[in-house]
């Protein structure tokens, strides 16, 4: 089995989906992003977003929740140990396109790109990947281009 | 006149703003990754060590929430800002471990009035968080929206 067969290289994998009720909002905000539309209701009608929405931080956490509880690739069967995920350098072009409303339910995909050997670091591979979120009416509301560090053979 | 401190004109090219320090602890590490991001060396100080990471480390999107809280204190609540559409990029440089002490700063890169709404304005700004070793351990890149002082009126 090859390293993109494992991956599924291309494909747009489903991660599954998140809620986010107005309390989880509330309690993100609170602690990481304390503007006035993502803790507080009535500010939150006035604002120029028009309701409680969720902070893009919060967002993007949840793809990576999703990300994590769906397996990285298929069942291993080539030679030598499976592959091994590591850290990520970081991500980029990351939008928000649409505010995400308390109560709406954001469904994540990931797609696996490609991937290159590592000059600094045996055996290791950096795999770059494409994420998106889209809202209950199938509108896109986050997407970023993202990579991570993964070991094999 | 608005009673917010920094109003668009405020972010000229070249503007530097401290953002204050953020102490990381063992348990807010393991509450975030508990609900975003549950990988053993954000859970788990002996897998820590074991990893790549070399010890207790948080969660990228933890680094994120926790630049969005010292942003948020340090500049947007006391601004005009608008929000901002999304992240150029993220770095995430070296891993934030537990006990580390960031210490965030933000530089002014660029700023521009919208043509179509003049009284908003579009300013990239240049993050980046160090630790108590004076290492870079995280750096974004991101365009927010502030009123004009003219339009917070």
């Amino acid at each position: 089995m090859s390293l993109d067969k494992f991956l599924r290289l291309g494909d747009v994998v489903d991660i599954g989906s998140h809620t986010f009720t107005p309390e989880a909002i509330k309690a993100f905000a609170r602690k990481y992003d304390p503007q006035p539309f993502h803790v507080d209701e009535e500010a939150a009608k006035k604002s120029v977003l028009g309701g409680l929405c969720a902070s893009g931080w919060h967002t993007a956490a949840a793809w990576m929740r999703c990300n994590i509880a769906t397996p990285l690739g298929v069942a291993w069967d080539g030679e030598g140990p499976a592959p091994e995920f590591g850290p990520s350098p970081g991500f980029s072009n990351l939008k928000w396109l649409k505010p995400v409303y308390a109560g709406e339910t954001v469904r994540y995909t990931r797609t696996w790109l490609d991937h290159r050997a590592l000059a600094n670091r045996e055996g290791w591979r950096l795999l770059s990947m494409h994420a998106e979120g889209f809202d209950s009416t199938g509108d896109k509301v986050i997407e970023f281009d993202s990579a991570v560090l993964v070991k094999v053979g | 006149m608005t009673a917010k401190k920094w109003v668009y004109e405020d972010f000229v090219e070249g503007a530097t703003f401290p953002l204050g320090t953020k102490l990381v602890t063992a348990a807010e590490i393991i509450e975030f990754a508990s609900e975003f991001d549950a990988q053993p060396m954000h859970l788990d100080e002996a897998a820590g060590k074991a990893s790549i990471l070399g010890g207790l480390s948080a969660s990228g999107w933890h680094t994120c929430a926790m630049f969005m809280r010292l942003i948020c204190d340090g500049l947007l609540l006391d601004s005009t800002s608008q929000g901002s559409p999304g992240i150029e990029y993220a770095k995430w440089k070296k891993p934030v471990l537990a006990g580390d002490t960031l210490t965030g700063k933000t530089t002014v890169v660029s700023a521009r009035i919208s043509k179509s709404r003049p009284g908003i304005g579009f300013v990239a700004i240049r993050s980046e968080l160090a630790n108590q070793h004076g290492e870079q351990v995280f750096e974004l890149l991101n365009t927010g929206m502030f009123l004009t002082r003219e339009a917070a009126q």
